[in-house]
């Protein structure tokens, strides 16, 4: 299982040389950084990467959408509440594959194709946070926030400064499955960006499998460059993702 | 003013989301549907007037083009090999997983479960170094055993087993906690009880464990199924289609309409026929359910 891991980070730090030996070095000869140094200096990875990290931002103020929508179907009661909750629900039925092409002529129609914020806006909200969210909030009790009201808080404050606070541990494992979908984004960049300039992490290293198809060095240095921040998000936090699994409702 | 806010906080609230679901998941679905009659292309996206109704034409060319009908062959032979698979696997890593609580278990559980938050085009790129015939991993480990040279990407069959290899890997460590929750969830008392009339390790397995895992099997049947269907990010990556198309998912099918040939309209009525057939495959697991558990009462 992880034998594809460590053949991408020994053979990230071979050259180009010892890579297409045969038979293949278990262990590189000689540690070398080139391959990554290349991917900045000589390849757009740099931009990538800034791209990736507003995409990622974007997709937290989404999580935060879905968090307030969240606690406006746990806590309010108004007129359509149920069907609109269904609504929400429905969507995690259609298939990326089906909207795809939709949205796509819709963003061309509102000319933000081949920009950033065309690109985080379709992945932003998603029904799965709501519900999230939803189940989370429907547990907090009633009687804070209505003694918040009665000392005269608005709705928005309310929110801001008890709700979210107390949801703490929904927003732990939300903002990690946030910021690992943001990163990992590839359908929609690729779809709305045809400008290399708007390319993600993910998109760019499609793109440089295709243009150093036999240079399988820099491929895996760019694969790592990838992998390992998630990994360390990974493990640092891994035991908010692995509870995430009971707070869905799973068990 | 107060109560105009209370009235209407719900109601902001839920706006921004819901707006932004309506725009790319509901509307989509309307425009979708409509312009699947229609010949729109890339001179119809900048000149409406070029768009011209065509009834259901696009539907008809489907049944009629070769590449079509081999993508729904492709995906059903992903869903008929990689779905047995997928479950078997990630239901047998999690029974070995939840013998113990020692960290080395712990450990292994971080193991199987990496590969699923890892990107899939980085992933996708290190296979394609593994799979490589001559430089490749695989293929040289493969030589110690006098086996190989396996063609994994090359030949159109085993190109397929060596995607779904790719896919199981990466699908094993989601279903694996699914079904690690659900056993976690079984009471104790069962294997008392049943270890005091007697029965065996294996009756034990048979008869209460797999039994009380029907829900948990259900959900990843159902999921994994739907994501089958779906299967798109891997084989645009490694092998686009190819070798001969034989490769290429339903999913894949509808992009390359789309994006490659511009053919939106043609894509679009790809994409209603995709969506028909989740919804049915869907509809007769739940049925397929309702009846087990009526049989079962």
């Amino acid at each position: 299982m992880v034998l594809p891991f460590i053949w991408m980070l020994l053979s990230s730090v071979k050259t180009d040389m010892e890579i297409l030996q045969i038979p293949p070095s278990i262990w590189p000869k000689s540690f070398t950084l080139d391959n990554f140094i290349t991917l900045f200096t000589q390849m757009d990875f740099l931009v990538y990467l800034k791209n990736t990290i507003i995409i990622v931002l974007f997709s937290f103020v989404g999580m935060f959408l879905n968090a307030i929508a969240g606690y406006g179907f746990a806590k309010y009661r108004f007129k359509g509440k149920n069907s609109l909750f269904y609504l929400v629900l429905a969507t995690m039925m259609i298939p990326g594959q089906v909207t795809m092409i939709p949205v796509y002529l819709l963003l061309n129609m509102a000319h933000l194709t081949n920009t950033l914020l065309g690109i985080a806006l379709p992945g932003m909200v998603g029904a799965f946070g709501i519900f999230l969210f939803r189940q989370f909030m429907s547990t907090i009790s009633d009687e804070i926030i209505e003694a918040a009201r009665l000392d005269g808080c608005s709705e928005f404050y309310i929110f801001w400064k008890i709700i979210l606070p107390i949801s703490r541990p929904v927003l732990a494992v939300q903002g990690i499955l946030t910021f690992i979908a943001g990163w990992n984004s590839f359908i929609w960049p690729l779809i709305i960006a045809n400008d290399q300039k708007y390319y993600t992490l993910s998109v760019g290293l499609a793109l440089l499998k295709g243009q150093h198809a036999s240079n399988y060095a820099l491929q895996m240095a760019g694969s790592a460059f990838m992998v390992i921040p998630i990994v360390i998000v990974f493990l640092a936090l891994q035991k908010y993702i692995l509870q995430g699994f009971n707070v869905s409702g799973m068990k | 003013m107060k109560t105009f806010l209370n009235k209407n906080s719900p109601y902001l609230f839920i706006t921004p989301a819901l707006f932004l679901l309506l725009i790319f998941s509901i509307v989509p679905i309307i425009i979708s549907l409509i312009i699947s009659f229609t010949d729109i292309n890339i001179t119809g996206l900048a000149d409406w007037s070029k768009i011209h109704f065509i009834g259901l034409s696009n539907y008809v060319n489907l049944f009629n083009d070769p590449a079509f009908l081999q993508s729904i062959g492709n995906s059903i032979f992903y869903v008929v090999i990689g779905v047995p698979f997928v479950i078997a696997c990630s239901m047998g890593i999690a029974l070995l997983i939840n013998f113990g609580d020692s960290w080395i278990f712990r450990l292994f559980r971080l193991i199987f479960y990496a590969p699923s938050i890892t990107n899939v085009v980085a992933v996708a790129v290190v296979w394609n170094y593994l799979y490589n015939p001559q430089f490749g991993l695989l293929n040289y480990m493969l030589q110690f055993v006098h086996l190989g040279p396996v063609p994994w990407l090359q030949d159109p069959f085993i190109a397929k087993i060596s995607l779904i290899i790719l896919a199981l890997w990466r699908a094993i460590g989601v279903n694996m906690l699914i079904f690690l929750a659900a056993l976690q969830g079984i009471p104790k008392a069962y294997y008392e009880a049943a270890q005091i009339d007697g029965a065996n390790s294996w009756q034990r397995l048979t008869k209460i464990t797999i039994p009380m895992l029907r829900f948990a099997t259900f959900f990843v049947t159902v999921t994994t199924l739907i994501g089958w269907l779906q299967f798109f990010e891997e084989p645009l990556v490694m092998t686009s289609g190819g070798p001969l198309n034989s490769t290429n998912s339903i999913a894949l099918f509808i992009y390359q309409n789309g994006f490659q040939f511009s053919k939106f309209g043609y894509a679009a009525a790809g994409s209603m026929i995709l969506f028909v057939i989740i919804i049915v495959v869907t509809l007769i697991q739940f049925r397929g359910q309702r009846k087990q558990q009526d049989n079962q009462m």
